[in-house]
């Protein structure tokens, strides 16, 4: 590098930039940079997501031909504005059908014990992996998640076959007994338990990971504290760790819940439904409806019944995602 | 190297304004030091030299070339951060090289400056190690070598030394003024600490609040400080300031104390100070090695004070002691030999040749 | 310290137990070994049994005999398996789909992860947290509404998707970008400010400072977001049994269990062999990169 000579009258030059052509300096904009990388994003989002949920709606409008509009019927009990001009036809169909009313209760009861045991059964094996020495964490960590590894296709396989009827594993443990043998997929109340059996099965070791990080994260100096402040194990329990890790248990909880109540995978290879539509869920149904049963509408009518919950549960979980984002 | 002229530069985010407009001229080859407390905007003022904030108003040139619209890569410097953003993945040579390659530098240049740097540095036998495997120390010598290969116009340091512990932050900090010492570059220099700011300026620049309190080399700005904001902020510990009065005693000025004792001023200095009204909201500065035992002989200016003693401590080669005169927390810098001791009245001597006066209301030193 | 003494008198208590700390840690510990199996017993059983069954022939599956036993052992339904072109067309199409996946996904989600972490611009907050809900949109709400327009597309344009596997490339990134950008976003945002600093200032581009510092620094994040793509799009059921019926268009899940069953006659024995088979690659996966597996799965509520 050579020394700039410095002019000593150095006067204030405003060098001329090269002329860069608008286009180009367009181009270069951060915030266009910025576009053009989230631009694949948006589009898969808006016209795979978005537009298809709209279209959903859509849907919900039209008869099972899908030539014409659904309107509703028999319904000269309501004012005639709603009965002509609001196409209702399939919601009005659902909610008179007894099918429906059992789809809606089963989903919630599917969902709701479900969440509530993998919860707790995650909690409490998560707290026992907690305490083993950390050298053995590692494969006892290794070895509890593997239900959530397996495809939950194959493993609903694996489990049907030791529900099966005529050769069940189970039955046979329970013979050698001389207990009675039950009828694990084939009657409502035993499938039902069976269906939730298996969700829990897959689903509570992704609650004991994620407690797990929790209880990792709570720093060892607060038990230490608060074993020296006099706290037994359970009040450590209750003062520390719990709200040391509410947030976490809340949003694990939250999304579990979102996936348990859309679950299809395990109600469809373990049951089909059955027996007599006593195991659907909103997700089966509506393709039971809708791809079996050959009427889009209807189906994607089913399917909708589902967002209200959704919706709740993803909006809680915002909060706390928000929250935990400005905690940090 | 280069010249920077900072020219009325504002900075303002949504309604905060960061810098409040600001002058600055750095002379090609000068090492100028910004220095002040957190958020007085010079971390601010550097991150608009490097362009990597945007000038709000005013100017920023480099040799002349306004860069306001510059991209940072096109302004020819280099930048050392306070965590050294070292990329991780990089080894150290790779590190140093990064820039050099993008600009597509032929292999052998590359190579030829980063050994010059990894030499001048001494780094040459980290060159291929991770900076994962590197001391904190390292580490900031590596950041070094990456603003050194690229030979640019301007150095720009973001506190580089904060992450270092004490010993080793004396140590960087000879090694920073070696090496420009040695490469002449321009740099600007910003940190928090006044001890950095005075051992490695070439100009200290300290600001606060956003403006410039006051510019010049670090001996200047130590005996004449041009506000209270700089008086108070360099020198450690800190110079003492007790609220005063003035008043004429004879045909010389005397300081007022608030209980009532005063001290005469010595007579040179007193003509400076004839001007100022009496009644102004005024403070006597003076700085703590001002305030020693008493010696066998005083000279002129140099006055006696009883105070009580609340805390000592003592650093070896001298004696910090601490006392209230009314209020004011002062301190004191005695000899270890004087022997004096906490809860005991000590007899002190206040050498007021070297006081300043401040005038509380505009906060410039008279 | 001299002359502290503690005040000791006040109500005299019993001398605590000695050791009874030591004593109360080990029969903690023992509980939990005690329970820790019990859970992992009922949480292998499953996978063991299929092992146990896909060594037994179908005369010892009928046979009124223990089943958690293999008395004659045979490898004859892997090979049975493993030479049936239909089953490793399955598997084939599997592979390409999940791997196809990933490769998009990547390339969708770490450009966007990336500018909408730091490139602030117009709308990348609402759109970093409409990223996040479309994760939490179940794809059982979509199939029917996707199904549709794809029909309608065939007649619009005469572009058959229905019954094509690869109508699944274009379904499953929907289940794979959203979490990936999401923790993408988490991973990029723990990378200090002043590395991308360091490297504009060096005179990178944006796209240099992301293929060249950004990807190379996260690759852990990347690493776990990758096996999470190819493990959601390996285990997805709802699409494939929804958009593809032709035998030689099925992927491994769905192909099991439509060709597999046949009517009312379930040959047990290569239907275990055929689930264990599709769940080894996931399986593997998680036995090498266990860490990366977990990171990815904690991610989505750990991080940002």
């Amino acid at each position: 590098m050579v020394d700039a000579t410095v002019n000593a009258a150095a006067q204030l030059r405003r060098v001329k930039q090269a002329p860069r052509s608008r286009l180009r300096r367009f181009f270069e904009k951060k915030s266009t940079i910025a576009f053009f990388m989230t631009l694949p994003l948006i589009l898969l989002i808006f016209t795979l997501v978005i537009y298809p949920a709209f279209y959903a709606i859509y849907l919900t409008t039209l008869n099972k031909r899908m030539t014409g509009t659904a309107w509703m019927r028999n319904c000269s009990y309501l004012p005639d504005w709603i009965c002509t001009y609001i196409p209702f036809g399939n919601l009005q169909f659902l909610l008179t059908r007894e099918t429906f009313w059992m789809v809606f209760w089963q989903s919630c009861l599917f969902a709701i014990s479900a969440v509530i045991l993998k919860a707790l059964i995650g909690f409490i094996v998560s707290h026992f992996v907690h305490n083993v020495p950390s050298k053995g964490q590692r494969k006892w960590r290794g070895m509890l998640l593997v239900p959530w590894v397996i495809p939950a296709a194959m493993s609903t396989l694996a489990w049907q076959w030791l529900f099966d009827p005529s050769y069940s594993a189970f039955n046979w443990i329970l013979a050698q007994f001389d207990i009675e043998r039950i009828s694990w997929t084939g009657v409502a109340p035993w499938a039902r338990f069976s269906v939730i059996l298996v969700n829990i099965w897959i689903g509570a070791p992704f609650f004991m990971i994620m407690y797990l990080a929790a209880l990792k994260s709570v720093p060892d100096q607060l038990y230490e504290a608060a074993e020296i402040d006099g706290a037994n194990w359970w009040q450590r329990i209750w003062y520390v760790t719990l709200p040391m890790m509410r947030n976490i248990i809340a949003i694990t909880a939250l999304f579990s819940t979102i996936v348990t109540f859309a679950n299809f995978d395990i109600v469809r290879i373990l049951t089909a439904g059955g027996p007599l539509d006593k195991t659907h869920l909103f997700a089966t149904w509506a393709f039971r409806l809708g791809i079996e049963g050959g009427d889009i509408p209807l189906g994607a009518t089913v399917s909708l019944f589902m967002v209200p919950i959704l919706a709740v549960a993803a909006a809680f979980i915002l909060r706390d995602i928000t929250r935990r984002g400005n905690e940090a | 190297m280069a010249e920077v002229s900072i020219r009325k530069v504002v900075k303002r985010y949504d309604n905060v304004e960061a810098v409040r407009g600001i002058d600055l001229e750095i002379k090609d080859h000068e090492f100028v030091v910004l220095v002040g407390p957190s958020g007085c905007g010079k971390s601010t003022t550097l991150r608009m030299i490097a362009g990597l904030e945007e000038i709000t108003e005013g100017e920023i040139a480099i040799d002349d070339i306004v860069v306001n619209d510059v991209p940072p890569k096109d302004r020819d410097i280099a930048m050392v951060f306070q965590n050294y953003a070292l990329y991780p993945h990089m080894t150290v040579a790779e590190n140093m090289s990064f820039g050099l390659r993008l600009k597509r530098y032929p292999k052998a240049e590359i190579k030829a400056r980063v050994d010059e740097a990894a030499r001048i540095l001494d780094i040459s036998e980290l060159l291929d190690r991770k900076p994962k495997a590197l001391s904190g120390g390292q580490r900031q010598r590596v950041a070094m070598g990456r603003a050194i290969v690229r030979n640019p116009k301007v150095f720009l340091f973001d506190e580089p030394l904060s992450n270092l512990d004490a010993k080793l932050r004396v140590q960087m900090r000879i090694e920073i003024k070696r090496v420009h010492q040695k490469v002449r570059t321009t740099t600007v220099y910003v940190t928090h600490d006044q001890v950095e700011a005075m051992t490695l300026a070439d100009r200290v620049v300290v600001m606060n609040h956003g403006l410039i309190e006051q510019v010049g080399p670090p001996n200047d700005l130590y005996h004449a400080p041009a506000t209270r904001f700089v008086a108070g902020f360099i020198g450690s510990p800190a110079m003492n300031f007790i609220p005063v009065r003035l008043e004429a005693e004879g045909d010389g000025l005397s300081t007022k104390l608030p209980n009532g004792a005063s001290l005469p001023i010595p007579a040179e200095r007193a003509q400076r100070y004839r001007a100022i009204a009496a009644n102004g909201k005024l403070s006597l500065g003076l700085r703590p090695e001002h305030i020693t035992e008493l010696r066998p002989e005083m000279g002129p200016g140099v006055v006696q004070i009883t105070v009580p003693v609340d805390v000592t401590e003592p650093m070896g080669m001298e004696t910090l002691v601490y006392f209230k005169l009314d209020g004011a927390e002062l301190c004191a810098r005695v000899s270890p030999k004087a022997g004096i001791r906490e809860g005991t009245s000590a007899q002190l001597a206040a050498d007021l040749n070297n006081m300043h006066i401040i005038d509380e209301t505009t906060g410039r030193v008279v | 310290m001299t002359g502290t003494t503690i005040d000791k008198a006040g109500p005299s208590r019993a001398a605590p137990k000695y050791g009874s700390m030591k004593r109360d840690r080990l029969w903690a510990l023992r509980w939990s070994y005690f329970f820790l199996t019990l859970f992992a017993i009922f949480f292998l059983i499953p996978p063991i049994y299929m092992f146990i069954t896909s060594l037994k022939t179908s005369a010892e599956i009928s046979a009124a005999k223990n089943p958690w036993w293999v008395f004659n052992p045979t490898l004859s339904n892997y090979i049975e398996l493993l030479g049936s072109p239909i089953y490793l067309n399955f598997f084939k199409n599997s592979a390409i789909v999940s791997v196809s996946v990933v490769v998009i996904t990547m390339l969708i989600a770490i450009p966007a992860a990336f500018a909408l972490s730091r490139m602030r611009f117009w709308g990348s907050a609402t759109l970093a947290t409409g990223v996040f809900l479309t994760y939490l949109i179940p794809e059982t709400l979509l199939f029917l509404p996707l199904f549709k327009m794809f029909a309608v597309f065939n007649e619009l344009t005469g572009i058959q998707l229905l019954n094509r596997w690869w109508v699944l490339l274009v379904v499953y990134p929907t289940l794979t970008v959203p979490f990936c950008t999401w923790i993408m976003i988490g991973y990029f945002a723990s990378i200090p400010k002043e590395l991308d600093e360091a490297a504009i200032i060096d005179g990178a581009s944006w796209m240099q400072t992301l293929i060249r510092i950004f990807v190379p620094v996260a690759l852990p994040g990347i690493i776990a977001a990758t096996i999470f793509a190819f493990t959601v799009s390996w285990a997805q059921f709802l699409y494939p049994i929804a958009f593809t019926t032709s035998i030689d268009q099925l992927v491994l899940p769905v192909g099991i269990i439509t060709t597999l069953i046949k009517g009312d006659v379930f040959n047990w024995g290569q239907i275990m062999t055929g689930a264990l088979l599709g769940a080894a690659p996931p399986l593997i996966i998680y036995a090498f990169l266990m860490d990366y597996y977990i990171a990815g799965l904690t991610a989505g509520a750990t991080k940002g």
